[in-house]
């Protein structure tokens, strides 16, 4: 610390030691124990959870969940502090359109429906909705409302910016000759017509190019949202992605970006209602080493760390909602022969740190807000934990994002991990300084997570390409979910895929119930 | 050593002076008031001050160089810092701040005196006397012109009066250490002045950088009144002044009640309550940390327990062992019947463990004039609070701001009580220090306000006043407004355009 003054806190999280076994091909051990089971899902994030949720309304509850880490919720887990909890990544899901019965009924019973409206649209509650002041920028010494940062620009960036919207508002509306959205989430509901999937060749930075839509304000704010939502810069992103961003959050040409629902603890509030659902039946802890499909039964050996034991859990069916880098390394018939999408499957490496200060920093213009962006900064500012309980005074925790949009990801990964605490503590406060000075006085905690792979990167070409047509494919028995196989790390998506992945076992096992998909 | 160079450091040092005697001139004036007298006193005696330092500049006999320099960062320092300082006078000792304000003024006049007559011997060898008498002095009033226009068109609106000092006290210092090298032939040891004009750099520079925190406490110096308290909590600054027989509280600036009137606003928000349930045992006090809302509530004697909810412990306390305070609240701070909880209103009543039921509920929050106060005016507040009320009987009354001055303000308080689920009647009475005065009674289920209200013995109000209460004239009636809520936030900025269009 420059100050000199003592932060506590500590790199957390991320079982890299457990989970490395898998990377460095230790010897498996001999299964102690035997186990039978109808289904085994595989990951306990989003798509694994939603797959448990799935099979639990359709009255089968004769399933378990492997979970490496030692709590439910993969990138939208959650941490607690004598403050107040907060996010460890996801921290918010936009209102969903009506067409989302799984996403509405999932924030029905977490409380965050209230009612419906005249016309039967849900009602959300006031304090699950972002509270203003929703979001702010710092721009050159000052602190502005809203996202992007108006003050002194050109004439001729204001001009780009309004052609920027107005384009993506005719996204927006645009529908195929069936009626599908061109850019619809979960992204499964987007129409597949050429005239807007050969807009996944080109790269963003190359379709703003190519539309004239140019300025360095312009490119800020959408390498902003590229940054936010999947980890990448302009030039790693498909252009089909950049576009879905923006356009799949406006219900029709004409509405408002959809609003924001969120929690202290950011999406981990979703993540406990559905671990809670799981039950005992949700094992942490438990390293899956090896899944081999065999005759009509998938065996699924796992190490349960907390005793030290491997299991060998033989199932009917699988839903494998684990990482596509983490699949490869545990289904046998991949280790043999690498399918050709794992290569083109790559992930952006995040640094996200929860900071417990002792009061509100002191700055200049707007008021402290939700969101709390930084124009021109590498993170992409930070959240504040308290924020929507309405704890307005004194001790607060921010959130802190970094992506790490290197193009070689690998690299990134390596030097993350290789940075240690300290470093990550004087570059954090380094980039806050300019907008807080004195930001160090108040640090009380610092606790930084290193996501290795937080995302996957929807790189041009990728979303629309064959390979990742192919790899949502079943193996068998195995039936795989995960934002990976839609190429876009999105809540939507995650449950999207466990709710697909969970339907097609009830249908193998014909059971009656009635689908979440339409 | 070239002469253009020293007209321009005579342009910058008479720039520099006149703007540091500005400074004070209107520093004096919003202080104190009485500007015509303010600006003639700072004048005359910065003048004579001059005349002071010209005199003495006959005394000074070898380094005149050095002394120049020397000058130059005195000046720079002194007249600098001399904006924060007379504003941290003000706000530390109010009587003191005439010797502190008469005091800079003759050191900096003094020292700016010196500086001409010194420039003058510097250069006689130079420049034949006839054109650097013709020629400095040309310079000089040149730089009073500049300083008289930056001064009101640039410098006070975009920096305000602390930075415009310092910034002024940086430029003199700056010019400080550039004659260190334009007079550098008669300079004994320019590493020590420069060394000298650094520290003066640093100071200046670390009173810029903390400006920020100096023009908060300066903004004390705009009361109208004799500033006679102040106390910086963690949530607020207090700020108590006071006029004759009476005083007066601010909150972060804003007036919350002056004793001449506060009764009429108290009585008003508390007792139609009471009018319409003259049973009510447990009363809800949020916000009222001063403790006067209080008073009225323990006038009557079927009040058996009061919970009164504050934000700031620094506050409650105050209201409790200051003499005025406790005298003008009758001591309702220390009443057995009354507890106080220091605590956000909105996180109070989200608490699981308080589920006891109200009778009555008195809402008294400052204006809804940022975000975090416009939290406590929202849907989801008052549905928490209606939640808190006996559901046949509770009641809760809010101070609405003005119906007059904030009208669409006014009437979005009484629809997002009602979007809560609140029976809402507004009313409205005459407080004379904050004009026309709104409150919206809310109860859980329908009520009339009562034909006939039994009331204590009150100075404002007595049955048919109490009732005329409820009858708003025309330019207070209805306007159409959103509901209020912690994601739209609408009413900060109703209560803002309105009383922007009001100042």
């Amino acid at each position: 610390m420059p100050s000199g003054r003592r932060v506590a806190g500590s790199i957390v999280g991320g079982a890299h030691a457990l989970g490395h076994r898998l990377r460095d091909a230790a010897p498996m051990p001999a299964p102690a124990r035997r186990e039978e089971i109808p289904v085994a899902i595989l990951g306990a994030g989003i798509a694994g959870l939603s797959a448990a949720w799935a099979f639990e309304r359709a009255g089968t509850s004769d399933f378990t969940v492997l979970e490496l880490e030692d709590g439910a919720g993969g990138t939208a887990r959650s941490g607690t502090g004598p403050v107040s909890p907060y996010p460890w990544a996801a921290h918010y899901v936009p209102v969903p359109p009506p067409h989302n019965r799984p996403l509405i009924a999932l924030l029905e019973e977490v409380g965050a429906v209230t009612g419906r409206d005249a016309a039967s649209a849900p009602l959300y509650a006031e304090d699950v909705l972002v509270r203003e002041p929703e979001e702010r920028v710092f721009f050159r010494g000052e602190w502005y409302e809203g996202l992007l940062p108006r003050a002194g620009i050109a004439r001729e960036d204001a001009a780009a910016l309004g052609r920027f919207e107005a384009r993506m508002r005719e996204f927006a509306g645009r529908r195929d000759a069936r009626g599908r959205r061109a850019f619809d989430l979960p992204r499964r509901r987007s129409s597949p017509d050429r005239e807007w999937a050969e807009l996944d060749r080109l790269s963003f930075a190359a379709w703003l190019e190519r539309e004239g839509l140019t300025g360095e304000r312009l490119r800020w704010f959408a390498e902003y949202g590229t940054r936010d939502d999947f980890g990448t810069t302009l030039e790693q992103t498909s252009a089909w992605a950049g576009i879905h961003y923006y356009a799949a959050r406006l219900a029709t040409a004409e509405s408002e970006s959809a609003d924001v629902l969120t929690w202290p603890e950011g999406n981990g509030r979703l993540v406990s209602h559905l671990a809670a659902l799981a039950g005992p039946r949700l094992r942490t802890r438990a390293l899956v080493l090896d899944v081999t499909p065999r005759d009509g039964v998938v065996d699924v050996t796992w190490l349960d760390a907390a005793r030290g034991e491997t299991v060998l859990t033989r199932a009917e069916h699988v839903v494998c909602a684990l990482p596509r880098f983490l699949a490869a390394r545990v289904l046998s018939p991949w280790r043999a022969q690498p399918p050709a999408f794992l290569k083109e499957t790559v992930y952006a490496p995040w640094m996200v740190a929860n900071l417990t200060l002792s009061d509100r920093p002191r700055g200049h213009g707007y008021p402290l807000a939700w969101d709390n962006v930084l124009y021109g900064s590498p993170s992409l500012g930070y959240v504040v934990a308290t924020h929507q309980a309405g704890r307005d005074h004194g001790a607060t925790v921010f959130t802190y994002y970094l992506p790490l949009c290197d193009d070689d990801p690998r690299r990134a990964r390596e030097e993350m991990l290789a940075t240690n605490w300290e470093t990550w503590v004087a570059r954090i406060v380094e980039d806050l300084r300019r907008a807080h000075p004195g930001l160090e006085a108040l640090l009380e905690r610092v606790d930084v997570y290193l996501w290795g792979h937080a995302m996957v990167r929807p790189h041009p070409g990728f979303l629309w390409g064959q390979a990742l047509a192919d790899s949502a494919r079943p193996l068998g028995r195995v039936h795989f979910a995960h934002t990976d196989l839609s190429g876009m790390a999105l809540f939507e998506e995650a449950q999207d895929h466990g709710l697909r992945a969970a339907e097609a076992i009830l249908r193998a096992r014909r059971a009656t119930f009635r689908s979440w998909l339409d | 050593m070239r002469s253009p160079a020293v007209y321009l450091t005579v342009l910058a040092i008479a720039t520099c002076g006149l703007v540091y005697e500005l400074v004070a001139g209107t520093l004096a004036s919003y202080v104190l008031g009485d500007s015509v007298t303010q600006f003639s006193t700072v004048i005359g005696a910065y003048l004579s001050a001059m005349g002071i330092g010209s005199w003495l500049s006959g005394y000074l006999q070898r380094g005149i160089a050095s002394r120049f320099v020397q000058i130059e960062f005195a000046v720079a320092v002194i007249g600098g810092l001399s904006a924060p300082a007379l504003f941290l006078a003000f706000g530390a000792a109010p009587d003191l701040f005439r010797l502190v304000l008469y005091s800079l003024v003759l050191v900096i006049g003094t020292l700016v005196g010196l500086e001409i007559p010194l420039v003058l011997r510097l250069l006689k060898d130079v420049v034949e006397f006839k054109d650097l008498v013709a020629r400095v002095l040309a310079f000089d009033y040149l730089g009073a012109l500049f300083a008289s226009l930056l001064f009101p068109l640039v410098l006070v609106p975009e920096l305000g009066l602390v930075r415009t000092s310092v910034l002024l006290g940086l430029i003199n210092a700056g010019v400080g250490l550039w004659s260190t090298w334009l007079f550098r032939p008669l300079l004994g040891a320019p590493g020590l002045l420069r060394a000298q004009g650094a520290v003066a750099c640093a100071v200046l520079a670390t009173a810029f950088a903390y400006s920020d925190r100096l023009t908060e406490m300066a903004e004390e110096g705009l009361y109208a009144d004799p500033v006679v308290f102040t106390k910086s909590t963690r949530y607020q600054r207090i700020v108590m002044t006071r006029t004759g027989h009476h005083f007066q509280l601010f909150l972060n600036g804003q007036l919350q009640f002056s004793s001449a009137d506060e009764y009429r606003y108290h009585e008003a928000l508390v007792h139609p309550a009471f009018a319409v349930r003259p049973d009510a045992a447990r009363v809800l006090i949020l916000g009222g940390g001063d403790g006067l809302a209080a008073r009225e509530v323990l006038k009557h004697a079927s009040v058996r327990e009061v919970v009164m909810v504050d934000l700031d412990p620094e506050m409650t306390r105050l209201a409790k062992d200051n003499v005025m305070l406790r005298e003008l609240n009758a001591g309702a701070m220390s009443d057995p019947r009354l507890r106080v909880v220091n605590e956000d209103a909105l996180i109070w009543l989200q608490l699981p463990r308080e589920r006891s039921l109200f009778d009555l509920a008195f809402v008294d929050f400052p204006d809804p004039h940022n975000h975090s106060l416009g939290k406590l005016y929202t849907s989801h507040f008052y549905s928490l609070l209606r939640r808190r009320l006996d559901p046949a009987t509770g009641l809760a009354s809010v101070q609405s701001t003005s119906p007059l001055l904030a009208r669409r303000s006014f009437w979005c308080i009484n629809r997002t009580m009602e979007a809560a689920g609140f029976f809402v009647r507004p009313y409205h009475a005459l407080v004379p220090s904050f004009g026309e005065w709104g409150f919206a009674l809310g109860g859980v289920s329908p009520f009339e306000p009562p034909a006939e209200p039994a009331l204590p013995a009150l100075r404002s109000l007595d049955g048919p006043s109490l009732r005329a209460l409820f009858v708003l004239g025309p330019d207070m009636g209805p306007l159409p407004a959103e509901v209020n809520k912690l994601n739209n936030q609408v009413l900060v900025r109703y209560y803002e355009d309105e009383w922007r269009r009001w100042n």
